[in-house]
């Protein structure tokens, strides 16, 4: 706006540039270098240099368990969550009845995300003698030891994440709808069927939207706290003690902040690598149709 | 010659009218499957949700007998004892501590966040591109790394165990993803009427007030509703900052005693109470 000092937009936004020095650089920075000590809050950080990361690679059995626990639920969680969300939303995209109450309906458990109560609520669901093992029971199945077992357990905390696969599926769902209607009429006249046309023009014009969602979700995944420190308290035999929890217990619960920042840096330099592998990989498999090369 | 092209007429009709209640016959058959999968999904998704509403008014052993949603004996002991908790506070404690958490969080970050997507939206300024990316790489960002340093900061700063951790940050335009919604929604707004207020002599102090918070509206309500749903939902931060035995405010984990046979541990209710 002519007139105007062109400084004026830098007041608008001066607290998000307060608030990100204060509560983001900052402690970004500082955090790298806690990495690098020994700190336990009664006394000065003490420069340790590589000590913590030698630690974690070779003496922590603790850190390795975690850290493929991590992944291990990462690479499970969200392509499973991403196909089903998908899935949900192809069917969902059509003009039934009632379509807005099966909308609402799916989207209801994600609304309540990540509530303490609803991983209470699956405590009790996947109990020895809870809801879910009187229902196989019902259908004639054994009752499965949902807590006891390691794999299971982690598999409990996957499927609470996939019960709410609400926010992917509404993503999903918009990319579906702006997908022109007169491109599978098209599909149709030259003989394709429903799974071509669906192979050949809904995947490669929603690659933008995977794409989008994989990140997010990829690093939310990453983030889990809630779910395995209410459901399963990390156990059994640490099988659900996710890297967030284990950072968690070294710095506050034994107030080891610089062991605890290496965990939080190894942690975010496996993401920062798997967000840049897929943004490089992206070149190949994301379409945007606004782009000239193809 | 006509007969034989009418009667080739005749039957290609015959095979288009055929062709076309064979589709319409499996156009009914993919609705059926169609509704079949998305009840069947609808139900397992909204299930549990109405089992523990039922579950609810059940009593504590048949809380693990019962997979029906109506109780047998139906009683309200459970939300007496909700409400009474097995601390010496109500459950209205707990709750006035939980708006007191969420509402002024929910209004610093209404405000912060329209001022900040304000300027990003409608002004052109040095170092524009550089802090939008930014802006981009706190969406990204794992809170883990930067986690502890904040706490140590809020401990040098004397806030731990009050509420001031949990809302300056936010009063700072500190969630990234409100920001930049509601610069996607600045973007979509045509710029006619600002120009005109300009031209009438209103500065852009007024111009956001009268002319872009009346336009937001719809936006800013959704703004108000996340937050106020991730903060009632928030866990780790309260357990955190406000968890100190000797603080004012104070956490808790009620302990029930409804827990299931043979789990490990104890089903804890964290909640916050005010001493």
């Amino acid at each position: 706006m002519s007139g105007d000092s062109r400084y004026l937009g830098l007041l608008y936004l001066s607290p998000y540039i307060l608030g990100l020095l204060v509560f983001t650089t900052v402690p970004f920075v500082i955090s790298l270098y806690l990495s690098f000590t020994d700190y336990n809050l009664m006394s000065a950080p003490i420069f340790t240099g590589l000590d913590n990361y030698i630690r974690l690679f070779t003496a922590d059995r603790t850190f390795r368990k975690s850290l493929w626990v991590t992944l291990l639920y990462v690479f499970t969680t969200v392509p499973l969550k991403l196909a089903f969300a998908l899935f949900v939303a192809v069917i969902l995209n059509s003009k039934l009845k009632f379509i807005n109450v099966f909308r609402t309906a799916f989207y209801v458990p994600s609304i309540l995300g990540g509530s303490i109560a609803i991983a209470v609520l699956w405590r009790y669901m996947f109990a020895d003698v809870g809801l879910v093992n009187m229902g196989l029971g019902m259908i004639g199945l054994e009752p499965v030891n949902w807590f006891g077992d390691p794999v299971n357990a982690l598999f409990t905390i996957t499927l609470l994440r996939l019960w709410q696969f609400g926010s992917a599926m509404v993503i999903f769902l918009a990319a579906l709808q702006s997908i022109d209607k007169s491109l599978y009429e098209a599909a149709a006249i030259d003989g394709a069927g429903k799974w071509k046309s669906f192979v050949h023009i809904t995947l490669p014009l929603i690659t933008p939207v995977i794409f989008f969602n994989l990140i997010m979700q990829m690093v939310q995944a990453f983030q889990e706290f809630n779910g395995p420190y209410i459901i399963t308290q990390g156990g059994p035999l640490k099988a659900t003690y996710l890297l967030p929890i284990y950072i968690y217990d070294e710095a506050f619960k034994r107030f080891d902040m610089g062991y605890a920042s290496a965990i939080a840096w190894v942690l975010f330099v496996i993401i920062m690598a798997l967000t840049l592998i897929a943004f490089w990989s992206s070149r190949h498999w994301v379409y945007y149709a606004g782009d000239k090369r193809s | 010659m006509t007969e034989h092209a009418l009667a080739s007429l005749s039957a290609e009709l015959d095979d288009v009218s055929l062709a076309r209640s064979r589709d319409l016959r499996r156009q009914r058959i993919t609705t059926v499957i169609r509704y079949t999968v998305l009840t069947l999904v609808g139900l397992i998704m909204i299930y549990p949700l109405v089992w523990l509403i039922g579950a609810s008014f059940k009593t504590n052993s048949e809380i693990f007998a019962n997979p029906g949603f109506w109780p047998q004996n139906p009683t309200i002991d459970g939300y007496i004892k909700g409400w009474k908790t097995s601390t010496p506070y109500s459950f209205g404690t707990f709750f006035l501590n939980t708006l007191w958490i969420v509402l002024p969080k929910m209004i610093g970050t209404a405000i912060s966040c329209t001022a900040v997507a304000y300027g990003f939206a409608r002004f052109e300024f040095p170092f524009k591109k550089l802090l939008f990316a930014t802006l981009i790489a706190t969406l990204l960002l794992p809170n883990v790394v930067t986690r502890i340093p904040q706490y140590l900061l809020f401990r040098d700063l004397g806030w731990l165990d009050t509420f001031l951790p949990l809302w300056v940050p936010s009063a700072l335009a500190g969630d990234a993803f409100f920001v930049f919604m509601l610069v996607q929604f600045l973007r979509a707004i045509p710029r006619d009427m600002e120009e005109a207020a300009r031209v009438d002599g209103a500065n852009t102090w007024q111009v956001l007030v009268f002319i872009i918070i009346p336009l937001l509206m719809p936006a800013l309500i959704s703004v108000c509703l996340f937050q106020f749903m991730w903060t009632m939902n928030d866990f780790l931060g309260p357990l955190i900052y406000i968890s100190s035995k000797n603080s004012r405010y104070r956490w808790r984990s009620s302990c029930r005693s409804t827990r299931p046979k043979r789990s490990n541990g104890t089903v804890c209710w964290p909640c916050r109470c005010w001493r």
